[in-house]
């Protein structure tokens, strides 16, 4: 009798509980979730598309407002997949609570899928509402919808999978907001997101190209209006790299139990 | 395997943290299917680390277990469907309710939803009036009760309750011990650990011991009052007499109290025959005011078995 009723091949019922859970929790916590980043959004549109598109015409022939838009919905995207899944992983470890995922017939895809799916899908959801919100300040139109859905998914469900790495990793608070403070941020604000690399100083261009956060600001910009500082198969190549770097350490984890066994 | 699979094996398991601590030295045990057994010890003796290691939240240094014939490490996922587990530490998530949070707890482990098994549990439990409140604001006690409910949502036949009714209050102490009793009756099977002897003594079918990461003794909880406990008449003489009388050499009496109490220990031995010893006291005329037996209870054994080896 107990062996029919295991979960032999996929627990789909725990992929279904952990995802609902995450996202319960958002929608419990909807004013952070989702009203605080669309007024920081609306307050970039007013600093940098009015301050400052009002003396700048337009960058690769966009208006300096509907420029930023790609860049912003990235900002927000990375550090909301990384805050999301980092914090829903890192969470049951404070509490304890964890004991039960570990102590449950789940494999490590069904938690990975779980935890990085329900992370990915709030910061999509956030990414498609910075969307609807710049629509109200600037004019939009999107070339590639197709690419850009596909590339908001590859992005999200990406530093998901960093930040749930994050959250496995760290050992306190403070943990889970070095390694955002320390390396996105910076690397975000000289990804482009304001300008095009192309408005750089030679050495600072080369200096740029190192930095991962370009290559994504710039495909999906693509996607938008058909301008790009580097090349779109480059940036592909790049995300769905890092994405498997990613998964590689999530294997690892599971199959040493770091940080989450003893 | 034998016809009778046990419900959980534990063979040559040992434990040495990443600290080094060494918590577990070649513990073999084996819990019959449909029985309440009882892991007593000291603090730290290593009974959490063994149950965390069948339940998988620790990984075992050395040796294997088997939940039902399934190894819990490589085919863990048959092994884990079936076992519940209620840590000593109370850990949830305190902002969610209890429905969701006991729902949470079926799905994870790979049942479909099911809210009438989750009502009955949670009426099993006293909880049903407090189904839509937020964990943290129940008392400790409830939260004890919410664990449990988590841990049966997904209807294992194979419970763990490590220090179920540490800090409960009497009352529900006793209604977690008839909880108990309802499961074996539906055929779980209940490994419990508890500082609380009298709760082996009330519940337990066996008793297992472990002491400084040793497992040193298992047995039925009858059979081990009876090996281990102490049986003793004890007469209240009307005169104190200066040495045990010459004449009942045979049968070892002691004297105590300044001599005004006679004992006789007789613990197991068989066929005693208390009358043929009221009988010689009679001849002898030794004339008592008062008789009474008194057994040791587990708790003597207990504290006898752990002091021994220190
Ligand atoms: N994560 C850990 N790292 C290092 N040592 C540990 C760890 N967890 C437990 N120990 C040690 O292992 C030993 C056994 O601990 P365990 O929690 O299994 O004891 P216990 O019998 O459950 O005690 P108690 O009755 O206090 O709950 C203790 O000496 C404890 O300090
Ligand atoms: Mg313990």
């Amino acid at each position: 009798m107990t062996a029919t009723r295991a979960p032999r091949r996929f627990n789909r019922n725990a992929v279904i509980a952990i995802y609902r859970f995450e996202v319960h929790r958002a929608l419990r916590t909807l004013i952070q979730s989702l009203v605080t980043p669309v007024i920081t959004t609306s307050l970039y549109f007013i600093v940098f598309g009015s301050a400052i598109g009002s003396r700048m015409h337009s960058v690769s022939g966009v208006p300096y407002g509907a420029f930023i838009v790609p860049g912003l919905i990235m900002l927000a995207l990375f550090t909301e997949s990384i805050a999301n899944a980092s914090f829903g992983i890192f969470y049951p470890k404070f509490t304890g609570a964890i004991f039960e995922l570990l102590s449950a017939p789940v494999s490590p895809l069904e938690i990975v899928l779980g935890y990085v799916g329900a992370a990915a899908s709030k910061s999509i959801a956030l990414g498609l509402i910075i969307l609807a919100t710049s629509a109200l300040f600037v004019p939009l139109h999107i070339m590639h919808p197709a690419a850009m859905i596909a590339l908001l998914l590859l992005t999200a469900t990406t530093f998901s999978m960093f930040g749930f790495i994050i959250g496995i990793w760290a050992q306190g608070w403070e943990q889970i907001q070095l390694i955002p403070a320390l390396i996105m941020t910076p690397l975000t604000f000289l990804g482009g997101a304001f300008y095009s690399i192309d408005m750089l100083p030679p050495a600072w261009r080369t200096f740029s190209l190192f930095n991962p956060v370009v290559y994504l600001i710039s495909a999906f910009r693509w996607s938008f209006y058909e301008t790009h500082d580097v090349g779109i198969g480059v940036s592909l190549a790049f995300t769905v790299g890092f994405l498997a770097i990613c998964a590689g350490v999530v294997a690892w984890i599971f199959r040493t139990g770091y940080r989450l066994k003893n | 395997m034998n016809d009778v699979q046990a419900a959980i094996s534990i063979r040559g398991v040992g434990k040495r943290y990443a600290s080094g601590h060494s918590a577990l030295r070649d513990v073999n045990l084996e819990i019959r299917k449909g029985e309440i057994f009882a892991l007593l010890g000291p603090n730290g003796a290593g009974k959490t680390t063994l149950i965390n290691i069948v339940c998988g939240i620790v990984t075992a240094t050395e040796g294997r277990v088997f939940a039902d014939g399934h190894d819990v490490a490589r085919d863990y996922r048959a092994a884990r469907s079936m076992i519940g587990l209620v840590p000593q530490e109370l850990a949830t998530d305190n902002f969610e309710s209890v429905w969701d949070t006991v729902s949470f707890s079926r799905g994870l482990f790979g049942r479909a939803p099911c809210p009438r098994h989750i009502e009955s549990v949670l009426a099993d439990l006293s909880l049903t009036d407090k189904r839509n409140s937020r964990i943290l604001t129940l008392s400790g006690g409830m939260k004890r009760r919410v664990m449990i409910a988590k841990a049966l949502a997904h209807e294992p036949r194979i419970l763990f309750l490590d220090e179920p009714t540490a800090g409960v209050d009497v009352e529900l102490r006793r209604d977690m011990w008839a909880l108990v009793r309802r499961l074996r009756d539906r055929g779980v099977t209940i490994i419990l650990t508890t500082h609380y002897i009298e709760e082996a003594e009330e519940m337990a079918d066996r008793i297992g011991v472990i002491d400084r990461g040793s497992l040193i003794l298992v047995e039925d909880k009858v059979t081990l009052i009876e090996k281990l406990g102490k049986k003793q008449l004890i007469m209240q003489l009307c005169r104190p007499l200066p040495e045990p009388p010459p004449g009942l050499d045979d049968w070892g009496l002691e004297l105590r109290a300044g001599g005004t109490e006679l004992v006789f220990t007789y613990g197991n031995r068989p066929n005693i025959d208390l009358s043929a010893l009221v009988r010689r006291l009679g001849e002898l005329s030794i004339e008592f005011s008062d008789m009474r037996t008194h057994q040791s209870s587990l708790e003597e054994i207990f504290v006898g078995l752990v002091s021994r080896r220190t």
